[in-house]
Formats: C-alpha cells, structure tokens, sequence
C-alpha cells in the first residue's frame, strides 16, 4: 500500500480542513454572543431563540442545505445583498461549504459555551465590578478566561462536526472536485463509481485519522486551558 | 482614648427596596472608623450594602458617600457599581479562580496611583501577611488566607469606603482570630471608613466603634456601641441568650497574682483570666447578663472574685420567667469626678429573684461576676492603645 496521499486525496484532506477551521472559527464570536443571550438574559421569546438556534440539529441535512441555497443564491435575499454590496458568492464555492458547515455545527458549539457560561460564578463579575471594572473589562479578564474550557470544547466539537458535514454541503454547494469536494463527499463520489472501493478504504482511513487527531489535540488543549485557570490542577 | 476622627458622615444612606417578603426601609449614617450592621441573618444587613456598592438598586431614596450622591431616585442618579469605588470584602473571598494572589491584589488598582501613595503595595502585603503568597493561586489557600487576600485587593482599589460582608462568617475559631487583628488595624493605618456586616456579637464587640442594629429591614437603633448594646429593651434583637453589656476598662496588671490580669472599671477591680496587653491599654470587656448574680449586701466568704457596687437604673420583663436589668455601676470615689457617663452592666435573673429581693429602680445591690465569665474571647481592644 502507497502512504503517500494522492493529489485528489491531498485537495480533498486540505479542502476539508479549510472548511471546518473556518466554519469553527469565523463562527466562534457569533456563538459566543447567542451563549451569552441564551445564559443570561430572559426576554420573551427566549424559548423560541433557542429553539431556532437547536434547529439545525433535528432537520435533516439536506432541508438545511436547501434553505441556504434558496437564500445564498444569487438570486436570493442574503445572496444577492451580499453580491451587490461586498461582491461575494457563496454559491458552488469553498465558502459556501464553509458557511453550511457552520450552521450545522452552530448548535453544539453555543451549547458547549452556554453550558460552561451557566456554570461561571458571577459574584466573581460582581467583584470585579466593585474592584472598578467596566462591563467590557469584566467580561474580558473574568468571564472570558473563565469559559475557556467551554469554547475550546464548542471549537472542537463544532470542528468535528463541520469535517463530517454532507448533506447541507452537497445540496448547497454541490460536489465541486477542488471547490466543495470535502473529504466525505469524495468518499461519496469513489463509492458511487465502479472499482473505487481501494481509493475509499484509504479516504476512510484518513478522515478516522482526522478526527482521531482532533480528539487528542482536545485533550490535550482542556488539559493545558484547566491548568492555566486553576481550580483543580492535576484532575 | 477615643478616635480622633472628624464628625463628617462618611456614608449617608436613606433607602426604601422591596426584597420578597422584606421590606427594606433605613436611614443610616455612618462617619469614620468601623460602623457595624448587626442583626440576624435574614434580616437585610447583606442587602443594605449591596445597594451602597451598587449591586442592587434601590426602590427609592438616596446614597451618599462623602458627600457625593450615588443614588437617588429623586435627582433620578444611580452611577455604576464600577464608578462608585466603594471596596468590598465578601464572605466567600470571591477571588478569581484563573489569576494569581499578586494578579488578584493588583486587578483594581487604578492605572494612575503614584506608588508613593500612604498605602502601596508593599505596605498592604506587609500589613496583611500576604508576601508569600503572592505567586500562588487561590485553590491552594486557606480560607483565612484567601479572606485577607480579599481584604488586601480590594484596600489596593484605593475605595472612599469599605464594606464587609460577614467576612469571618465562613472561617473556624482559629481562622476567625488570625484575621480580627487585621481588620482592627485597617481604618486607623489606612483611614479608611468600614462598614462591618455581622451576626457576631463578639465581632461586633471587638472590631466597631459605631453599630446600627437591623432587623427586619429596618435600622431599630444606632449609636456608640454600648449606647446600642447596654440598652436592655434591645436584648431581643442583639440575641437574649448572649445578651451582654460592652464595658471601657484599662489593664492595671498583666501578671497579677495566679495567671490572672487585672482590670480596672470605674475605678474597681476586675480580675480575668491573663490577657497580653501592656498596663494602661484600653479595652472593651462584654460581660453576659446570664453570668451576673445580684446580692443586696456585700457577700463575705464567697469564691466569686469579681464584685462591683450599683445601682438599678431600669427593669425589662419579657415573656417567660426571666428579666434584665441594667445597672448603673457606682463609681469609685476619685472616678466620680472624672466619669461624665457611668459604666452600664446587664444582669439576667429570674422574675422570682426580683420579688423576693423587692428590686426597684434606685435599689442599691451588688453585682457579681466569676472571673471566667467575662468572655475571652470579646476583651477587644480599642486597637489604640499600645500593644505587646
């Protein structure tokens, strides 16, 4: 057996991890923020905020898919705002794959952060407040480094989730070798044409490396984030 | 030995909050030194100062601080908790978990503070003992550790006016004395104005110059401490168990005769168990109304060592078998001259006791006392006099 990638396996690796970095960390300041509105205010519709949020992980795939291709179009009401006043398209391109990468993982990554962000003791913010500090300056040097180990997980899990991503993609983006052909959806073409099963062994041999890869550099990343903000050192 | 502190209020506050079922409604003020609020737990102390730090807002009324107004709904002003640079010592230390004990002290210390300020730094790390702990982190502190790290970062956010929230409340006996001395010494080395929250009568005792008795949200006396604590028809609120009366006494002896100290009050004797100031230190000695027996004639041939003339200045009978009194203590004749206020003490006996022995106001009587009972662990300095 070859180890060394094939040009078409090399284009679909890099293209896959493109996608998830920029679907996990262009996301990350808007998950922060829906965290934040979902932790701690309450307004009516409240409910109806976070259920929306949470959609992406009950339709299936391809209605999301679906939708972002209906509005991202061209012809489309975000589509062709955002053709008209910055130039971008992201149809049939790497964006677009990106773009449906993140509202698949949106979710996962507000969770994680909500959760951690719940578990911040806030009469620490209180103190800060007392000790002179503005709102802006609590939530930078208290709240935070505090929710650090939840975004480092949301980063990860969301990561994980856009290098899986299929159905969204494909029906958005369709399945553009060198442009929206991720990892998955080139395994998907191989197993649709005749004797590609070798050439897919070795595609699904390299996204479990992928992501194996992903779950250790999480471990070891909460491991690190845990000892710098104290609490327990050696959990 | 009085402080020598000027008259201004420090803190002028007048407010009106609805918090559940407690209404909350006191007009306080407060000047220089320790100002304590004591009350029982639930009784809204916690909730009057979260609204001086700006934690909470006010229904309605005002907040002062050394003239500057904080809140009031009336002028429609409320600055921000941030702004408003009152320091705040909580309970529960509420350091921050992810910063270092240095990092922690220094996070509200203003950008522009000349380091040659009466208090820097250095200063506080030395006063509170915190020099070697600077570089470690707050899951590895004791709780009085962390308690004088939380009273050493918020005095370095240079505040108008300090307040503490039960700070002793979460820490054992042994924790609870290695810390008082601290807080003694804050608003004579720093100046500072403290507002003390406590449940702790002992606290209250040793480290207050002025208290406002709270219950139910409302401030139902203030006044000099012993104004507050010797007076009798309060002793429901101060705690009837440990209702007590706060003495001014001196040392005269430190190593009398058998491992006891001496003290004088009014010009009489007292003999405690031995205490370590120098002779000539002031100090205020508590004395529990259930630990004072009460005779009409000089008793002879008695173990209790510690007997001083006076006379019934007032008789509270509450519910049950029991009632107070509080004595006038007859001074000694050269103290005569120099007392204008005599020393107040409380006296619990039974309603039966008071029949039998015909009390009035005006009887003349002897009050006795063991040596042991006069509370250790309440002979609280002045924090003025010199100390060994």
């Amino acid at each position: 057996m070859n180890f060394a990638l094939s040009p078409m396996e090399l284009e679909a690796l890099s293209l896959s991890l493109k996608v998830a970095l920029w679907a996990s960390f262009a996301s990350l300041p808007l998950a922060i923020g829906a965290a934040w509105i979902l932790a701690r205010t309450r307004f009516w519709g409240h409910g109806l905020f976070n259920a929306a949020l949470h959609l992406p992980l009950v339709v299936p795939p391809v209605v999301v898919g679906y939708v972002l291709l209906v509005s991202f179009s061209k012809h489309g009401i975000i589509g062709a705002w955002l053709f008209d006043v910055f130039g971008i398209s992201f149809a049939f391109s790497w964006r677009g794959a990106a773009v449906a990468a993140a509202v698949m993982a949106f979710p996962l990554m507000v969770r994680a952060i909500r959760l951690s962000l719940e578990t911040v003791d806030m009469g620490l913010e209180q103190a800060a407040g007392t000790l002179g500090a503005s709102k802006i300056k609590i939530f930078s040097t208290i709240t935070l480094p505090l929710i650090l180990p939840g975004i480092v997980t949301g980063l990860i899990l969301a990561f994980a989730r856009a290098l899986g991503e299929f159905g969204a993609t494909i029906t958005f983006v369709s399945n553009i070798p060198g442009e929206t052909q991720t990892l998955p959806l080139a395994l998907y073409t191989l197993i649709q044409s005749p004797g590609g099963e070798a050439q897919a062994e070795r595609l699904a041999l390299l996204a479990v490396g992928v992501a194996l890869a992903a779950l250790m550099a999480s471990e070891v990343m909460a491991r690190l984030v845990r000892r710098k903000i104290g609490g327990t050192p050696d959990e | 030995m009085n402080k020598t502190f000027s008259d201004e209020a420090v803190l002028e506050i007048d407010v009106q909050k609805q918090i559940g079922g407690l209404n909350v409604d006191v007009n306080i003020t407060a000047k220089r030194g320790v100002t304590s609020l004591f009350g029982r737990s639930g009784a809204g102390k916690s909730s009057i100062i979260n609204m001086v730090a700006g934690l909470s807002t006010p229904d309605a009324g005002q907040i002062k601080v050394l003239g500057e107004t904080l809140f009031s709904s009336k002028l429609n002003i409320n600055i921000p908790t941030h702004k408003r640079r009152i320091g705040y010592v909580f309970q529960d230390a509420r350091l921050f978990p992810h910063m270092t004990v240095r990092k922690n002290l220094e996070y509200g210390t203003p950008r522009n503070v000349e380091t040659n300020s009466d208090h820097n730094f250095s200063d506080i790390c030395e006063l509170l003992g915190l020099n070697d702990l600077l570089a470690r982190r707050p899951y590895n502190l004791s709780g009085g550790e962390r308690q004088r790290v939380a009273i050493g970062r918020a005095l370095l956010s240079y505040p108008k006016l300090l307040l503490m929230d039960e700070p002793l409340a979460s820490l054992d006996l042994q924790r609870k004395s290695e810390i008082m001395p601290f807080i003694e010494r804050l608003s004579d080395q720093f100046g500072i104005a403290v507002i003390y929250v406590s449940h702790s009568v002992e606290e209250v005792v040793r480290l207050s110059d002025t208290i406002a008795l709270i219950s139910d949200g409302k401030a139902i006396a203030q006044g000099s401490l012993s104004d507050v604590m010797n007076r009798i028809d309060l002793s429901p609120y101060t705690g009837r168990h440990e209702a007590g009366a706060v003495l001014n006494a001196t040392v005269l002896e430190t190593n009398a005769a058998n491992g006891l100290s001496t003290l004088s009050v009014s010009g009489h004797t007292l003999w405690v168990p031995q205490i370590d100031l120098q002779a000539n230190a002031p100090l205020r000695i508590r004395i529990r109304a259930r630990d004072v027996a009460l005779a009409l004639s000089a008793p002879i041939d008695t173990s209790i060592l510690n007997m001083l003339p006076a006379t019934v200045r007032e008789i509270a009978a509450h519910d049950g078998p029991h009632c107070e009194l509080a004595l006038e203590i007859t001074p000694t004749a050269p103290h005569a001259l120099t007392t204008e206020t005599p020393e107040i003490l409380i006296a619990r006996i039974t309603r039966r006791s008071l029949e039998q022995m015909n009390l009035k106001v005006g009887t003349a009587l002897y009050a006795m006392m063991k040596a042991v009972a006069i509370d250790r662990r309440s002979l609280g300095g002045l924090g003025h006099g010199p100390r060994s």
